[in-house]
């Protein structure tokens, strides 16, 4: 993976200059150099008849620059809401969100971010070059500077032969691909992903993992990946952030640091360091098997 | 959906045995019409009739004789004789041509204005929420009151306009009928497709920052081409029902309609006549289906099918 080859190649793509409105925010506060800063955050959704569902509360989080940090936890427990929380799709009750210390909505009109969903989410009528290249059309980005970009990325997430095919024409794996080379059309040092491999079978999930490793080793960009598989944050986390449903919190987090991002490889899955961390983490989520009375997490069924 | 897979020989293969198999359905048709006036009763069925009181009983129509049901192929050779035994008149399939090439002006006219009507709406209810709800009761409700009813209305209402040198001409209240019979697929077919769009691709528009009218243009529009293409061609078969109907009841002399009222009259001594050009409204249908066919292979880009992972 880190071979002199794909290093050479990473260049363009990786290219770390900031965004001028990024340079010009960066200047001053220190959370500026935090990918993410969430202080006191807390999301409560209002359903008819005025029945209150408290989705998140008193949630702290800071994501650094360039870490891969992973959100697990049980269906319900916010995971998912914090990431809607950071990339400004939905708006917290309470707190307050930085990107770079940006404000989450000026992070959002500053294209801090790119975003990757369970679902690829192509447009079916275009292409799988066009679809890449959708945000820089939307944005203004010229001609020539969008197919050279295009190229680029087809060739990151080795898709260059299917450049004018169809989504529908693609597999499930070769979708999401597409759908991470348009995230990261517009160099976001910043990579929110919401499951983005949970609809894929086993075999190809694990090939998407090593591949986004690699991907995200070139580009340098920070993660925030939401899942709920614990092997899979594990295998690709700096930092495991453990939450745990009604209401959705932060319970504990897990430093994992199985090694440089580019160097992990598919033997890493059956390195102990990986079963080390598989277990610290499933024994957060669950409180330990030892004294499940006193286990410190609360609401979090024991299976 | 056409497969991509396919190559454009099988392609072409397939168009043939769809224009053979409509061929077979229209001489199946025949046939049936044929067989049916050679073992039918004469005068129809006559059912619970006594004996030696006349008039008594239900008649059950169709009757066979030649007025009622004229052989097939008597009214097709009606199609190239003259219109009437004046000299100099026209074949009856060259007045039945020129009358329903005005129809099709007159419901192009009325689609266009019904699809430019129905597609209004369908952003003005897309775009405000109360819209969706005050209006789309009445769209709905305009679809329940009778043609009948609504064509004397229009042309009484089209009478009172004036303004300058403009005059109302009765061909402009068929337009309006023909319209109001097409606006209405098309505003809650546009509807539908312009709240296709799944959630996911909505959020991902809002998180490139794009406004309301990139997001149309990007997403909104392309992705309501598939529930847009049935609607237009219902929208366009509404329409040339719609300009045949109003041009009998407006009274509007010149169109297919009228022909079709003018033709009947002579039944009794030419029965193979008023068909002539019933099948001219036939295929003037199938020209309207024919040209939204055409619109429908330019948008077929948009038309494919999203694979879900």
């Amino acid at each position: 993976m880190s071979s002199p080859s794909s290093a050479s190649r990473a260049a363009p793509a990786a290219a770390p200059e900031p965004t001028p409105s990024a340079a010009a925010d960066a200047a001053g506060a220190g959370v500026a150099n935090e990918a993410v800063v969430v202080r006191g955050v807390e999301r409560i959704f209002t359903g008819a008849k005025g029945a209150t569902v408290t989705a998140l509360t008193s949630i702290d989080l800071t994501v650094h620059d360039g870490e891969f940090v992973s959100l697990i936890g049980p269906s319900g427990c916010g995971k998912s809401t914090l990431l809607r929380l950071i990339a400004d799709l939905d708006e917290p009750t309470a707190g307050d969100i930085r990107v770079f210390g940006r404000t989450a909505k000026q992070a959002r009109v500053d294209q801090a971010y790119g975003i990757a969903f369970q679902q690829a989410g192509l447009l079916p009528w275009r292409t799988v070059a066009a679809n890449i290249e959708l945000p820089l059309q939307l944005h203004g980005v010229g001609a020539a500077e969008r197919r050279s970009r295009v190229a680029e990325l087809l060739d990151l997430v080795g898709l260059t032969d299917f450049a004018r095919n169809y989504p529908d024409q693609l597999s499930g794996g070769m979708q999401q691909r597409v759908a991470i080379a348009r995230s990261l059309a517009e160099q976001p040092r910043l990579l929110l992903m919401d499951e983005p491999f949970g609809a894929l079978d086993e075999m190809t999930r694990e090939r998407m993992q090593t591949e986004l490793l690699r991907i995200r080793a070139e580009t340098g960009a920070a993660v925030v990946f939401v899942t709920h598989s614990i092997p899979e944050a594990v295998y690709l986390s700096d930092r495991v952030v453990v939450m745990s449903p009604r209401p959705g919190r932060i319970t504990d987090e897990v430093d994992v640091r199985l090694g440089d991002a580019a160097e992990r490889g598919e033997d890493l899955r059956e390195d102990a360091a990986f079963f080390a961390g598989v277990t610290a983490v499933r024994e957060a989520l669950h409180g330990p098997q030892a004294a499940p009375a006193s286990g410190g997490v609360r609401g979090v069924d024991v299976r | 959906m056409t497969t991509s897979t396919a190559t454009p020989r099988a392609r072409r293969a397939n168009r043939w045995r769809a224009v053979l198999w409509g061929a077979l359905g229209v001489l199946a048709l025949a046939a049936l019409w044929e067989l049916y006036k050679l073992v039918g009763p004469v005068d129809g069925w006559l059912l619970g009739a006594q004996e030696g009181r006349t008039g008594s009983g239900f008649r059950l129509l169709p009757r066979t004789s030649d007025q009622a049901m004229p052989h097939t192929w008597e009214m097709f050779a009606r199609i190239v004789e003259p219109v009437t035994r004046a000299p100099g008149s026209l074949p009856l399939g060259a007045v039945v041509l020129l009358a329903a090439l005005v129809s099709l002006g007159v419901a192009a006219l009325g689609w266009l204005v019904g699809v430019i009507v129905g597609f209004a709406l369908a952003l003005l209810m897309l775009g405000f929420r109360i819209a969706e709800r005050a209006v789309l009761p009445f769209v709905i409700l305009s679809q329940t009151v009778p043609l009948i009813a609504l064509a004397p209305l229009i042309r009484n209402w089209g009478s009172r306009l004036e303004f300058g040198a403009f005059s109302w001409e009765s061909w402009m209240s068929v337009v309006i009928i023909a319209s109001y019979l097409a606006f209405f697929p098309v505003a809650v077919g546009a509807l539908r497709g312009l709240q296709s769009p799944d959630a996911a691709h909505l959020d991902l528009m809002r998180s490139y920052a794009a406004g309301w009218w990139t997001t149309l243009f990007r997403l909104r529009l392309p992705a309501s081409v598939p529930f847009l293409i049935p609607a237009l061609r219902l929208a366009a078969a509404n329409a040339v029902v719609g300009t045949v109907v109003a041009e009998i009841s407006v009274g509007f002399t010149g169109g297919i309609g009228r022909l079709i009222l003018e033709t009947a009259v002579a039944a009794s001594s030419d029965p193979a006549k008023p068909w002539a050009p019933i099948l001219g409204a036939v295929v003037l249908g199938l020209v309207a289906a024919g040209f939204v066919a055409l619109l429908a292979a330019f948008l077929s880009p948009f038309r494919r099918q999203e694979t879900v992972a």
